[in-house]
């Protein structure tokens, strides 16, 4: 029987990921992901967690230790933020054309520069082309739950690609929520064995990584892409298994009041929740606000999102990165992209807030929506509108 | 100390092994001495091992899509991560050996990189992955620039080599830099085994990667790698310029066991550097002056090398010493006490 | 000619081994570079000692032993490089003009 308890999200995460029959961990420390790579390493030297914790001396060492190990035919496991991650990004595309199994953590933070340790999503919005799947997570039980979800998805022989979950740092990882963990007994039958056809071994001596001469490439690519959009059916599936057997389920796309809605917020990651709030403030006062929120960004939910915001008057979607000379930030332009060919849809204004740990409030929210019907009659301010700025 | 070697057997030149863990039809350049050293070391290792490869020459000429050169498990990931990636494959099969997933561990890992994949891109990847000590052979395939996008210069070109990018010219000699020195690097690792090996010296270059295989943690292997492309030779001297850069000291053969230097081929007649040099276009700028200079720092080289191989163990010379002088002393007492044992009786 | 290597590599993405993994070890066999040669060995009999030098500095694995234990250029991979002419102690090699 799951016990409930008051857990840092960070130790919760680690604690998934002791039961997931890791066998290889390489991390280089960077704060938030700290305390999860801390008590991974805490529980091997305990004899806790049966795996190798590789100490590795960068984040770009740490990717490339990982995929090593994943070639040999090792489950692995890593954990980084911010510049960690973008150190590693030459090597992101490349565990993904080796269509590896890897699941990775990233405790979102604010890209440099100026240097910032705070919240916010511009490390993983700059990873949104390497292949990977991606998730977002609101709350310490998500966050849980979802290493779960990746170790099984990843280990589906019709994915064979690596998985980040996200996780926003300190304002998710350092927090101490009320978590259900699993006993080892419960979860191990939902997560399949860890096999790979493809991988190191003199038996059958292959060779990986070659040269993707031109006549190849765009094949290899297209490959990827395949492997990446079916995965979307896997990660449902693994969802509604897990729904089943333990009563939480998770969806693409979660609408949140968003029926009747007029208006709806999109958000994606913790933010979500302060929204909620102010989705209960505008209901009680009468008014039509809902929230739909991403929660598998790659590969994007297309279907599952048109299907959502269908019957919405205005879109306000909420951007935690802010990507310089666009215009707008990417999910705005992505939700944009979606709606785009579709003869009826929402009008979409873009917002962008909660930059290098800017606090982000209900006030904001309402501030938003309100600015949203504003521009809806009297049009927009601009491509997208940055909340909370101060001009002099 | 190295247990390990203690059951070391040499190769015998009657009965080399015939296997060919890299396969005809690669596409290296004619008289590739790069590829030669290469072949011989996986020879030395066999059908038994696990390849990780840097991007460059070796990468290039043998993984030419739908086409491989390597009859062994061979990954490739990217330039400068390679000894990162050997250490994560040399974790993963002790752990999954260790949880029962796997029936063997003990194969041996040959990394193989470039001196630009080593030296300067590879430096940070390389010294993380020595220190943590994985078991891995790292051998580094030296032709002293990165040749495979076009002879650029890098860390371990010589002093006054033309590259693209280190041009003689009015303003300068070449490469105005001397070579890091990266067997050094590696012995400042503290770890159990570095060599450095020619081609030309296949026997010499085979027992040292054998070795290699047999002793726990990493080992570290620096090939010359002649480059007739590069150095601007005709392919046919490729091993010639292997055999001529140990004979004129420019690249002595040695290991370092444990710490302990060992110079394996002497050279107390070492033939002058111009005749070295004078073979190679690269070189063909140089002044008299340009190559005295470069035959000055040859000879220092060598000279701190044998220094180091002659050196003893201090603590055996200082323990040796020391208990010289106790027995010395001893015998003094003794001495003296007898006398005046004798003294005493007497009166 | 040999059928240019590349045509090999037109295969369509559903059939793309994933990664882009080859799984037939040591297939480079089938690039005959000895198409690449302006020259090639002929060893001497008379003046070879079967040391073996040649086979051992072949960086092309490019020289094979026959079945009566003399040694033979493999011509469909010979490069021409010379090193076997090179290096031959008993200077039994001599390079011979490719006439095409």
């Amino acid at each position: 029987m799951s016990t409930r308890m008051p857990i840092e999200v960070s130790i919760a995460v680690s604690k998934a990921v002791q039961q997931a029959d890791v066998d290889v961990i390489a991390a280089y420390p960077i704060t938030p992901q700290t305390h999860i790579v801390e008590n991974l390493s805490g529980l091997v030297a305990n004899g806790e967690l049966e795996a190798a914790f590789i100490n590795v001396e960068s984040e770009h060492s740490a990717i490339s230790t990982v995929i090593g190990a994943a070639a040999a035919g090792a489950s692995t496991f890593t954990a980084t933020s911010s510049q960690g991650l973008a150190l590693m990004h030459e090597i992101l595309f490349i565990a993904s054309s080796l269509r590896l199994p890897i699941v990775m953590v990233v405790a979102n933070r604010a890209l440099s520069g100026p240097i910032s340790i705070w919240n916010d999503h511009s490390d993983i919005m700059a990873e949104r082309d390497i292949g990977w799947i991606q998730v977002f997570c609101e709350t310490g039980q998500e966050a849980y739950d979802a290493i779960f979800h990746a170790f099984r998805v990843v280990r589906d022989p019709t994915v064979q690609l690596p998985m980040i979950v996200n996780v926003d740092g300190f304002n998710l990882t350092h927090v101490i929520e009320p978590v259900f963990l699993f006993e080892p007994e419960e979860i191990k039958d939902y997560l399949p064995e860890h096999r790979q056809a493809l991988r190191l071994d003199i038996e059958h001596p292959i060779t990986m990584g070659p040269v993707g001469v031109p006549e190849v490439y765009t094949e290899a690519k297209k490959q990827v892409e395949e492997a990446l959009l079916n995965s979307k059916q896997v990660v449902m599936a693994a969802w509604q298994e897990f729904g089943q057997r333990f009563g939480r389920s998770y969806a693409p796309v979660e609408a949140y009041r968003a029926d009747d809605a007029e208006v709806l917020l999109v958000t994606m990651g913790v933010i979500s929740r302060t929204a909620m709030t102010a989705v209960d403030r505008f209901r009680e006062a009468g008014k039509a606000v809902g929230l739909v929120r991403f929660r598998l960004w790659r590969p994007f939910p297309r279907a599952e999102f048109q299907e959502a915001v269908r019957h919405a008057r205005i879109l306000a979607v909420i951007d935690r990165h802010i990507s310089l000379g666009a215009l707008s930030g990417p999910v705005c332009l992505e939700v944009r992209a979606a709606l785009f060919n579709l003869p009826d849809h929402p009008q979409v204004f873009g917002f962008v807030l909660g930059l290098g740990g800017r606090d982000v409030t209900v006030d904001d929210f309402c501030d938003i929506v309100e600015r949203a019907e504003r521009y809806a009659t009297a049009g927009p301010e601009g491509d997208y509108t940055l909340i909370g700025l101060r001009e002099v | 100390m190295q247990n390990a070697l203690k059951d070391f057997e040499k190769f015998d030149p009657q009965h080399l092994p015939l296997f060919e863990p890299l396969a005809q039809g690669h596409r290296a350049c004619q008289g590739c001495g790069e590829v030669l050293a290469l072949r011989l070391a996986a020879k030395a290792l066999g059908r038994e091992m696990i390849v990780v490869s840097a991007t460059g020459c070796m990468e290039i000429i043998s993984s030419a899509y739908p086409q491989t050169a390597w009859r062994v498990p061979w990954l490739h990931v990217a330039f400068e991560n390679s000894a990162a990636v050997a250490g994560g494959v040399d974790a993963a099969l002790h752990i999954m050996k260790e949880k029962g997933k796997i029936a063997r561990d003990d194969i041996p890992i040959l990394v193989v990189a470039g001196d630009g994949g080593t030296a300067d891109i590879g430096l940070q990847a390389l010294s993380g992955a020595l220190e943590r000590g994985h078991n891995f052979i790292y051998l580094c395939l030296d032709n002293e620039a990165y040749m495979n996008t076009g002879i650029q210069r890098s860390s371990s070109t010589p002093y006054g080599a033309m590259t693209t990018t280190s041009p003689p010219g009015k303003l300068s000699i070449g490469e105005n830099h001397f070579k890091k020195d990266l067997p050094a690097i590696a012995v400042a690792h503290k770890i159990p085994y570095v060599a450095t090996v020619s081609p030309a010296f296949y026997l010499d270059l085979m027992n040292k990667v054998r070795k290699a295989s047999l002793i726990k943690g990493p080992a570290y292997i620096h090939a010359f790698s002649p480059c007739p492309t590069g150095w601007r030779h005709a392919g046919r001297y490729a091993v010639k310029m292997a055999r001529l850069a140990v004979q004129t000291r420019v690249f002595p053969l040695y290991e370092v066991i444990d710490g302990k230097y060992i110079l394996n081929r002497k050279t107390p007649k070492p033939k002058p550097v111009a005749e070295y040099l004078k073979l190679q276009k690269r070189f063909a700028h140089l002044t008299d002056g340009d190559i005295e200079i470069i035959q000055e720092h040859v000879n220092k080289e060598y000279e701190r090398i044998l220094k180091l191989s002659e050196e003893v163990d201090l603590e055996t010379k200082f323990t040796s010493t020391f208990q010289q002088h106790i027995d010395r002393l001893k015998q003094q007492m003794d001495e003296a006490y007898q006398k005046m044992r004798e003294e005493i009786v007497h009166h | 000619m040999p059928e240019k290597v590349e045509k090999r590599a037109i295969v369509g993405w559903r059939n793309l081994v994933p990664g882009c993994a080859i799984l037939e070890p040591g297939n480079s066999t089938q690039l005959l570079t000895g198409t690449w040669r302006l020259q090639r060995p002929v060893i001497d009999a008379e003046l070879c000692n079967l040391c073996g030098l040649c086979w051992v500095y072949c960086p092309d694995m490019a020289m094979t032993k026959t079945a009566e234990g003399r040694y033979e250029p493999d011509l469909n991979y010979c490069k021409g490089c010379a090193i076997c002419a090179e290096e031959c102690p008993k200077n039994a090699i001599t390079m011979v003009e490719e006439e095409e």
